[in-house]
């Protein structure tokens, strides 16, 4: 069997200012095409200021099966928001 | 052994009935990942045969405008048949063992664009009609069970909806023309209707797939339901182009709240399905000519990356 | 009307006109899926610059003419571009010889068209340049690629570099037009277009581990409405509707 391009995954910033965002992903050769195809593929209407892309097989992913132990123990630390604390309402700008 | 596996069974559909997604790393059915590789891969390859028809028109199209548009739209279908694909591989296939599959003809593609376009309405009508049948799919769609999929959808959705609209503008220019762009946009109709209303799929009392696809939340109604809101929705519109309705039997049934219409000729939807259409063979091979021919360029990208990348390592 | 300026215009449009249609043929044919749609970007990058160049035209010629009377309803005599845009799409390494050789002529053209005194000419120009600048960044990757990548894609480049020469001479033979519009300061100087271009084209070929053409002779005839067999089959396509069902609309 032939060799493939690599798949690449698109990150795209929509506007300055905000995060960037998975997209999708992409073929490409090398990282210069892979940033050329993302610019063709995911802004021909002008969804993106700046792309990021990563090679799919560089991308390390938390197991679902471990999802307990991963997020679970931060459900019960209700503490971290900023609701958890009891305020008199005559206090603002807190 | 067997009874973890139904457990995980259970526990899989219990997770996909309270609406929340399953993700390419998730555990999953054998059979859930088959049957969206097929699905999944199939749209693609609808998206990307579908260039076929509408692309020989762009060297044609009568003014700049339409030029522009029509371009535009059939590379947006390239670009969907690569959101699909990229979806697809999510499930452990590459892309080039899909394309494999198209051209070895393991693998189906709608019908429809076994049909062939021959006069300047027909982007009209395939615009208004195939991507207004499409899109009741695909709207559908975008609330799918399997992640990639719902998103890719959603994406696609977005950029559409200037495709229908593109093709229903076509239509009311020919209506409002002269009699010659008015005969060519009923011809047009004449012929895309049956075809269209064939794209969503046998009669529900002979769809093999139909329970297992609602249960998994790939099809949320079924083919006739989706059939008749196409035509309840059509309809209207042709009386608004104002050409003539291209079945006879079509008429409001104040009882069941839908238009009746005619018999459609499933002699003829099996036989295109079966391969037998009137473009089915030069479809296939536009794409397989595609492909072959583009074996040198893309075995060239590959050997200048690796080269490139070793000189880098040199450094 | 402003003659001169309504033929200049028409000759800024004609080429990438002609360009497009042959990139558009291969929308749905590229060698993958990326590559396709990049290739329908450029093409539809022309037909905008394309648009620009004959609306303006058709203000500069009055009488209600419009862009499709310029694009669709002229003889092939009329037709401006050079030989180079009407020829075929032989194979991948053609398309993108002949997109390499135009882009780097093309980029220099509008890169001095910014400066142009006519501000309507200068306002396009500055919309294309960005356009042509990606354009160009793509075609000499694409030759970089084909040129240094197999033993194959190396003897397609090369080929296709070496057939298309011959059609280089022609994008710096100055017309009378052109003459007038530099004078004027409207047009572009040819000599710095092709300064630049060789040193750019140059460049890329030596990266690309191609040799650079060594010709003498050009092929020639398209800015003078003298054309290659092949435009009048582009325009049976192109004018086939506006031909067949004269005067609609659409």
């Amino acid at each position: 069997m032939k060799k493939e391009w690599p798949v690449w995954e698109v990150f795209i910033r929509s506007r300055s200012g905000l995060d960037h965002r998975h997209a999708g992903s992409v073929h490409a050769a090398d990282a210069k095409m892979a940033l050329e195809n993302a610019r063709d593929v995911y802004t021909r209407r002008q969804e993106g200021v700046s792309i990021w892309v990563v090679p799919s097989a560089s991308i390390t992913a938390s197991d679902p099966e471990e999802g307990g132990e991963l997020f679970e123990p931060a459900k019960d630390k209700v503490y971290r928001h900023p609701t958890f604390y009891d305020l008199p309402d005559e206090l603002t700008h807190m | 052994m067997e009874i973890d596996i139904n457990r995980l069974d259970l526990e899989f559909q219990a997770k996909i009935d309270s609406g929340k997604t399953i993700e390419p790393k998730d555990w999953m059915p054998e059979k859930y990942r088959k049957t969206h590789i097929r699905q999944i891969s199939q749209h693609a390859h609808s998206e990307i045969v579908g260039m076929l028809p509408e692309g020989n028109w762009i060297t044609r199209a009568p003014s700049m405008r339409r030029k522009v548009t029509l371009l535009a739209k059939v590379q947006d279908e390239g670009g969907h048949g690569l959101y699909l694909y990229s979806a697809c591989e999510t499930l452990g296939i590459s892309r080039d063992e899909l394309f494999e599959q198209l051209h070895s003809g393991k693998a189906k593609y709608s019908s429809i664009f076994n049909y062939p376009a021959v006069t300047w309405a027909d982007m009209g009508a395939v615009g208004w009609l195939v991507d207004g049948a499409a899109i009741m799919n695909q709207v559908m769609l975008t609330r799918t069970s399997f992640g990639p999929y719902a998103r890719a959808m959603v994406r696609i959705c977005k950029e559409e909806s200037f495709h229908q609209r593109q093709g229903f503008e076509i239509m009311l220019s020919l209506c409002n023309g002269t009699a010659v762009q008015k005969h060519m946009a009923q011809e047009s109709l004449n012929r895309w209707w049956w075809p269209s209303l064939m794209m969503f799929g046998p009669r529900d009392e002979e769809s093999t797939h139909t329970e297992q696809a609602i249960k998994w939340k790939i099809k949320l109604k079924t083919n006739d339901e989706l059939r008749q809101q196409f035509v309840d929705q059509t309809v209207p519109q042709i009386e608004l182009l104002g050409l003539e309705l291209p079945d006879p039997a079509i008429k409001w049934n104040e009882e069941r709240g839908h238009y009746d219409f005619g018999a459609i000729d499933w002699d003829e939807f099996w036989r295109v399905v079966g391969g037998n259409g009137p473009c089915n063979r030069e479809r296939l091979s536009a794409r397989k000519e595609a492909w072959e021919k583009g074996a040198w360029v893309r075995e060239a990208a590959l050997a200048y990356a690796e080269k490139q990348e070793s000189l880098r390592e040199a450094v | 009307m402003n003659k001169s300026l309504y033929d200049y215009l028409i000759l800024l449009g004609d080429s990438p006109l002609i360009l497009g249609h042959r990139l558009s043929e291969l929308c749905g044919h590229g060698p993958n899926l990326e590559t396709d749609i990049a290739l329908s970007n450029i093409a539809l990058d022309l037909f905008g610059q394309v648009r620009n160049w004959y609306q303006y035209a058709a203000e500069v010629h009055g009488e209600g003419k419009t862009e499709d009377d310029i694009a669709f309803l002229r003889y092939e005599h009329e037709y401006r571009n050079v030989v180079l845009t009407e020829q075929p799409n032989k194979d991948f390494a053609w398309v993108i010889a002949r997109q390499f050789y135009f882009d780097a002529w093309h980029f220099s053209l509008l890169s001095q068209l910014t400066e142009s005194r006519d501000e309507r000419i200068s306002a396009i120009a500055a919309k294309s340049i960005k356009e042509v600048t990606y354009h160009r960044r793509f075609s000499s990757e694409w030759v970089k690629r084909l040129g240094d990548g197999t033993e194959e894609s190396h003897i397609r480049m090369q080929n296709a570099i070496a057939h298309f020469a011959m059609y280089k001479g022609e994008l710096f033979e100055e017309t009378n037009v052109e003459k007038e519009m530099f004078a004027s300061g409207t047009g572009a100087d040819f000599k710095v277009l092709k300064t630049q271009f060789d040193s750019f084209t140059n460049e890329v070929l030596n990266d690309a581990g191609l040799e650079i053409p060594q010709i003498d002779w050009t092929q020639r005839g398209g800015k003078q409405g003298v054309h290659s067999e092949h435009l009048g089959y582009i325009l049976t396509d192109l004018q086939y509707m506006q031909r067949a069902y004269p005067g609609m609309q659409w």
